[in-house]
């Protein structure tokens, strides 16, 4: 039941992507291009999936998973350099190219080259960046 | 085009019903660099069958809509040392921030997330400066 619940909201999350232009790069950098012909449909994108969204967190309150376990507890507020850097980071690939994690695997099968080198660097990235963080961490602690 | 924002819309809302349905029966949180991640450095653990899952109907879904559609484009640029440099930052950010979009953007935001609403100004604020300096300055993309 796990797999298939897990396929079900994979599937519903990329056509999500799919449907609301996330997967279209010239979408994303065209929200992000504040300064360029602004195109504000990213923000209804991000509405739109905060509220159905905000209304589960309600329905979690007192109540546990329906597969069992328990619902993730919110982190500690803590804010740091790791946290900040590392949005950057993401952010300055996000704005190059205008790909994030999600629809770089929703558009892997209409991508092309590009699409596949993208998320070949990508899980690159996601290799290298243990021991960046544990130099982050001490750094942390050291200051 | 004029009808852009109805599918934002309408889209949006199906990124939410798949991240309300992953949160009220499997009990995780719909974060993409998670999930992948979890898998690339190992730590997923006895998760990482539910992860394949996820990621295999994230792949498959909008793929056969695409296909049936027929229209579908990333408009990716064609600048491939750009790409590779754009995926390595996603890569590395994603997993310091211990989030992106998905994670911070939508689950972290819908729970009032401290965490989520710094993590989402700091991303959308360097994409912003990204566009500028590669799109316009630069001119590389």
């Amino acid at each position: 039941m796990r797999a298939v619940f897990a396929f079900l909201s994979g599937g519903l999350f990329g056509a999500g992507l799919l449907i609301s232009g996330m997967t279209d790069t010239r979408k994303v950098q065209g929200w992000l291009d504040i300064f360029g012909a602004w195109d504000p449909t990213l923000a209804f994108v991000m509405g739109g999936a905060i509220i159905p969204m905000a209304i589960a967190w309600r329905i979690t309150v007192g109540r546990t998973p329906a597969l069992g376990g328990i619902f993730p507890p919110a982190p500690e507020p803590k804010i740091g350099s790791k946290l900040v850097v590392g949005s950057v980071l993401f952010g300055m690939g996000w704005g190059l190219v205008g790909l994030c994690p999600g629809p770089s695997i929703a558009s892997l099968s209409y991508g092309g080259l590009g699409g596949i080198v993208f998320l070949a660097t990508m899980i690159f990235g996601m290799m290298v960046a243990p021991p960046v963080r544990a130099k982050l961490d001490a750094i942390a602690t050291q200051a | 085009m004029e009808t852009d924002w109805i599918y934002g819309l309408a889209g949006g809302g199906l990124i939410g019903l798949a991240g309300a349905l992953f949160l009220l029966v499997n009990g995780r949180i719909m974060g993409a660099s998670g999930i992948v991640g979890g898998l690339v450095d190992g730590s997923a653990g006895s998760q990482s069958a539910e992860r394949m899952w996820f990621i295999l109907g994230l792949f498959l879904v909008p793929g056969g809509i695409a296909l049936w559609m027929g229209d579908a484009q990333t408009h990716l640029t064609d600048n491939l040392w750009a790409i590779g440099a754009a995926g390595v930052l996603v890569g590395v950010g994603t997993r310091l921030a211990n989030g992106c979009t998905s994670g911070h953007g939508v689950c972290g935001i819908s729970r009032l997330s401290l965490r989520g609403i710094v993590a989402t100004v700091f991303y959308i604020g360097a994409g912003g400066l990204s566009v500028i300096m590669f799109k316009h300055i630069l001119g590389v993309v």
